[in-house]
């Protein structure tokens, strides 16, 4: 057994939630470059280059790289050989309203659907985690923006629609969002599993990096030119870069089932790992 | 690129003038307001309440900003979904609201209200919150402290970049990408 002081991840959760909101991932600020060589449209063009500013001044000035600093997903690997000293979840959350204090983000979390008082430190966040083997635990930060959750979507597939009723549902899901979820895209795939595991899988495909091996690099292939010949282009505007990067995860599931989930991603999809 | 330079308050004609795909800057006070100030602007007006400013002729920006450090007025301060505040939206032209500004597509009765009332709908580029925010020079709450980052703001903008969306000719930059027509 390890044992792990839960003041430690409070300190590596809050400094892992400025880095994420401060700075873009080296990959989507390299796909985001690639695009922009690559638009013709001069708005397109236009768009690309001043994301690309964003980002450096963002990184240069500890400024949040957009005002939606999101509902905050963390994702914990906690190998099995690790013990917690005290409250895990308060302690995520204890470092998440840290990290957003400390970075002067927006707090964008309301208590209650219905009543939807602001919680005013952008906490409680989401926790997801998952037991394995070893003795170290890993937590991905993700602060996740509406504008792109909002237009995410699940479907209960028949079996018999197969891979191009799971194309259709990708590149439709995408159509309907046009604009408003800040595309270029990263687009995140669960299929299998059921309802909720569909969902589930969607977003650990978008936590991970652009260009990952995954289990079927040809259907990622297939979504990723799918969705650029819609024309959406950067913000809706028009153009060649819908999207940045698909990427899928998949799950064993029932012989009735084919659940498909999609999780939409803005062109800031932002994320912070750290490993303790 | 031809860039067209708007000072609100605007007025029908400068709105006439505008075409969709036009680059354009605002400089000068745009007010803040999204999902919840909506809300209540609207309460208000049903209700024969006076709002927190007169939208006559002015521009309305959908964001919900970080709050301002190290002498900046405000922190990022990207456009936030426009379409949020379709429900909301012809209450405001109707009192002579000009311009819109924020991300993603207007629903089809917004856009027949823009061209009844003489209201232009810009986009500013979302995500780009931090370069946005050093376009804002002052910036104060007027209204709905409580609503805390929904809280109504007037914003002083020096260069803030949009383009012309949708005009008040039919003009619509999304509509020949985007499907689900409302």
């Amino acid at each position: 057994m390890r044992t792990i002081k839960s003041e430690d991840i409070t300190q590596a959760v809050a400094k892992a939630a400025i880095e994420a909101n401060t700075s873009l991932p080296a990959d989507i600020y390299q796909a985001l470059k690639e695009a922009y060589e690559q638009e013709k449209l001069p708005q397109a063009r236009y768009i690309l280059e001043v994301l690309l500013e964003n980002a450096d001044l963002a990184q240069k000035e500890g400024l949040a790289l957009c005002q939606d600093t999101g509902l905050v997903v963390v994702n914990i690997i906690h190998g099995q050989e690790v013990y917690v000293q005290g409250d895990l979840q308060a302690a995520i959350n204890e470092g998440i309203r840290l990290g957003y204090r400390q970075g002067h983000f927006r707090a964008s979390v309301v208590k209650d659907p219905f009543t939807r008082d602001n919680t005013g430190d952008n906490t409680p966040c989401i926790i997801h985690s998952e037991i394995v083997p070893g003795d170290t635990m890993r937590i991905t930060v993700f602060p996740k923006g509406a504008g792109s959750e909002n237009m995410g979507r699940v479907a209960m597939l028949k079996p018999g629609a197969g891979v191009q009723g799971i194309i259709d549902f990708v590149v439709e899901t995408a159509e309907i969002a046009g604009g408003s979820p800040c595309p270029p895209l990263v687009v995140g795939v669960g299929v299998g599993g059921n309802m909720e595991m569909a969902s589930y899988l969607a977003k650990k495909a978008l936590m991970k990096p652009l260009g990952m091996p995954g289990p079927h690099p040809e259907l990622q292939q297939t979504l990723l030119d799918s969705i650029n010949q819609t024309g959406i282009g950067p913000q809706g505007l028009g153009g060649r870069t819908t999207a940045l990067g698909v990427n899928l995860e998949v799950y064993p599931t029932h012989i009735a089932s084919l659940p498909v989930a999609v999780n939409l991603g803005c062109h800031s999809t932002r994320r912070c790992t750290i490993e303790l | 690129m031809e860039l067209k330079v708007l000072k609100p308050p605007l007025t029908g004609e400068t709105v006439q003038m505008l075409r969709a795909g036009d680059f354009v800057t605002l400089q000068g006070i745009i007010y803040t307001a999204r999902d919840a100030a909506h809300q209540r602007m609207v309460r208000a007006i049903a209700d024969g309440e006076p709002l927190p400013f007169d939208p006559a002729g002015q521009v309305i920006y959908y964001t919900g900003p970080c709050p301002g450090f190290d002498n900046h007025p405000i922190g990022s301060c990207g456009p936030t979904t426009s379409s949020r505040m379709d429900g909301y939206t012809v209450d405001l032209l109707k009192l002579g609201l000009k311009g819109m500004i924020g991300k993603g597509e207007r629903s089809k009765e917004v856009r027949e209200a823009m061209r009844e009332y003489q209201a232009v709908y810009l986009a500013t580029i979302g995500g780009a919150g931090a370069y946005l925010s050093r376009r804002v020079v002052k910036a104060e709450i007027v209204a709905y402290q409580d609503l805390g980052p929904e809280a109504i703001m007037r914003l002083e903008i020096v260069d803030f970049p949009c383009i012309v969306a949708v005009d008040v000719h039919g003009g619509n930059l999304y509509r020949e990408f985007t499907k689900g027509e409302k």
